[in-house]
């Protein structure tokens, strides 16, 4: 690795032909590459067919959404919260309204509570569900693992459905609880969805975790140490598959984490492997949280009753609000000058973050890991570009 | 032993594949348009307005006041308030849109508009199979094509529409009880005098 950047490389104007030992190429992989995700360019500089300079190219998905935030009303900013990870909108929501509620200084009822602990639970088991399905995927292994964890995650996008009206773009939570309760039958359909998933799980490591194939192809790949884990400020499951043990919902107990007893999983090399094994083990952890809180979901109102909805203007002042998103520490910086929409709106999104280590992960591998490395992170663009 | 794995991994496929002929559970697809799932009853796209009665025009519950054109997050609704005012299906004298439109090519499903509308006039339809051509043709829905009947509301979310009409029905015994007392009092009002009590309690 070090050998190799030693020489500095002059792509201006173009790779040399005079190297005595090759030429290097440039590659550039995406925004519409099969295997990138979603519209993100990487500019690959090869030596043969390993990395020697990548250069993440992003913004291809910018909609402006921090600035648009702030001409719409603080209502108005929940929708397109669901854009960021489109993938787990509920909690974006939930960041949002945290960081909200502690602006105005809202409390949220203690059924509400736990019906965003159900809520964010299920998204963070399918997105680990469909994100090893697409690494899988990424992979070679054209289909079958992501059909599987796809089939999986329609039944909790059902529950959603059923729940907030929308599979992906929920739009369920409000600034001092949520915007509907279950309905009829809602919660015997979600306790069979999560009694069902732990098989689901068996089955899905039966047919991965002792994979040679996959075994050979991620471990010792795309290695993040903890140290570069922690100077980076990496969160989520990358950090934590690097030994980091940093999960807000046991660092900061947001919300009710605190009466839920879970484990946090840690990995111990930090490469490809680890990241795969500890999202694995994170579905069981959230499974566990779920059994609890649905054992002891209380009855009573779903939203605070002072909290207006329309012609909400909190305070002047700041805050931020920040939950463990299943990417990673997701956080709002908002501040309030008194009016009806934020004075400035800042999001933190896990995905970009984690991003940063891209090239270091990826220099000196071949050109096929830089894809399953890329799967690995666990980005989605909407957030990364927002 | 090398392999192992792998020979793990297949007898999976081969469950899911042999078991995708007996449970539905593991079934991945459906044949659609053929085969099409149940409606899940919460399920939202575009909204649509709510008229009482046969009427669409006379029925519309919206009176036009705007405060979902004000606070839809990308400005896709358009309204133009009457000058005059109209009896509504209960023959109160009411503002109506002259002009009402919804871009449901910028519409993002959000629902805030029903959330926020005070006269429940504004609901959430199901219909998804809107692609056109024609973006300003197909995809700018005017109010004749936004208008629809309550029991079409009714039909597709029973469990919601029926709270609503419950809603509607005591908000106007109430008003339909207070306007009566108030008749009541008017044609009571220069009567204590003459009345016995009146004069006794002097
Ligand atoms: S739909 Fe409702 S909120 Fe919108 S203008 Fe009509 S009455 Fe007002
Ligand atoms: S659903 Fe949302 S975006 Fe669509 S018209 Fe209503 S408020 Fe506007």
């Amino acid at each position: 690795m070090s050998i190799l950047t030693e020489t500095p490389i002059d792509l201006v104007p173009g790779p040399s032909s005079d190297r005595s030992e090759g030429q290097l190429l440039e590659v550039s992989m995406g925004p519409q590459h099969p295997s990138t995700h979603g519209v993100f360019r990487m500019d690959v500089t090869l030596d043969g067919e390993k990395v020697v300079k990548l250069k993440p190219v992003f913004g291809y998905l910018h909609r402006n959404h921090e600035k648009i935030a702030e001409t719409e009303s603080y209502l108005g900013c929940m929708p397109y919260t669901d854009r960021l990870d489109y993938i787990c909108s509920i909690t974006n929501n939930w960041a949002y309204a945290l960081a909200v509620e502690k602006l105005a200084g809202i409390q949220v009822p203690e059924r509400a509570e736990y019906l965003r602990i159900i809520t964010g639970e299920l998204t963070r088991l399918q997105n680990h569900a469909g994100l090893v399905g697409f690494l899988m995927q990424d992979m070679g292994a054209s289909g079958t693992p992501l059909m599987y964890a796809f089939r999986e995650r329609e039944k909790v996008l059902d529950l959603f459905e059923a729940l907030t009206g929308a599979r992906m773009m929920c739009n369920y939570m409000r600034f001092g609880g949520c915007r509907v309760d279950v309905p009829a039958n809602w919660l015997q359909q979600a306790q069979k969805v999560i009694d069902g998933f732990p098989q689901f799980l068996d089955e899905f490591e039966n047919l991965l975790t002792s994979n040679e194939i996959l075994m050979a192809r991620t471990q010792g790949v795309g290695v993040v140490t903890r140290e570069q884990a922690i100077n980076a400020g990496i969160s989520g499951p990358m950090a934590r598959a690097s030994g980091v043990n940093y999960d807000l919902r046991k660092v900061d107990k947001y919300g009710i984490y605190d009466r839920f007893s879970f484990r946090v999983p840690l990995g111990e090399h930090g490469d490809v492997y680890d990241r795969y094994m500890l999202r694995a083990l994170e579905m069981r952890e959230s499974i566990e949280i779920l059994k609890q809180a649905m054992r002891d979901l209380p009855a009573g109102p779903i939203m605070d009753p002072n909290t207006k909805i329309r012609g909400f203007r909190p305070k002047a002042g700041e805050a931020y609000g920040r939950i463990e998103g299943p990417k990673g520490e997701l956080g709002f910086y908002l501040i309030s000058d008194g009016t009806a929409s934020p004075y400035r709106y800042r999001v933190r999104p896990p995905s970009l973050i984690n991003l940063t280590l891209l090239e270091d992960m990826c220099l000196g591998q071949n050109v096929a890991d830089i894809v399953i490395i890329l799967g690995s992170v666990d980005i989605v663009l909407g957030e990364v570009d927002r | 032993m090398l392999g192992e794995g792998i020979l793990k991994g297949l007898t999976e496929t081969a469950r899911n594949f042999l078991g995708s002929y007996v449970s539905k559970d593991r079934l991945t697809t459906i044949q659609f348009p053929e085969e099409r799932l149940p409606q899940i009853e919460a399920t939202r796209d575009f909204p649509f307005l709510v008229y009482d009665g046969t009427e669409w025009e006379a029925g519309l519950r919206c009176v036009s006041c705007q405060i979902c054109e004000k606070e839809c997050p990308p400005k896709c609704i358009y309204i133009e308030k009457s000058k005059d005012k109209k009896p509504d299906a209960t023959g109160k004298l009411q503002f109506y849109p002259t002009t009402f439109n919804i871009d449901i090519s910028v519409c993002m499903s959000c629902q805030i508009c029903v959330e926020v509308c005070p006269f429940d006039a504004i609901k959430m339809n199901v219909e998804f199979e809107m692609s056109s051509e024609d973006r300003f043709g197909g995809l700018l829905l005017r109010k004749e094509q936004l208008a629809k009947s309550n029991e079409y509301y009714n039909k597709i979310h029973p469990t919601e529409a029926t709270a609503v009409d419950a809603a509607l029905a005591e908000e106007r015994a109430k008003a339909e009880a207070k306007a009566r007392q108030t008749t009541e009092a008017k044609a009571a009002t220069p009567a204590p005098m003459a009345t016995p009590e009146a004069g006794e309690t002097k």
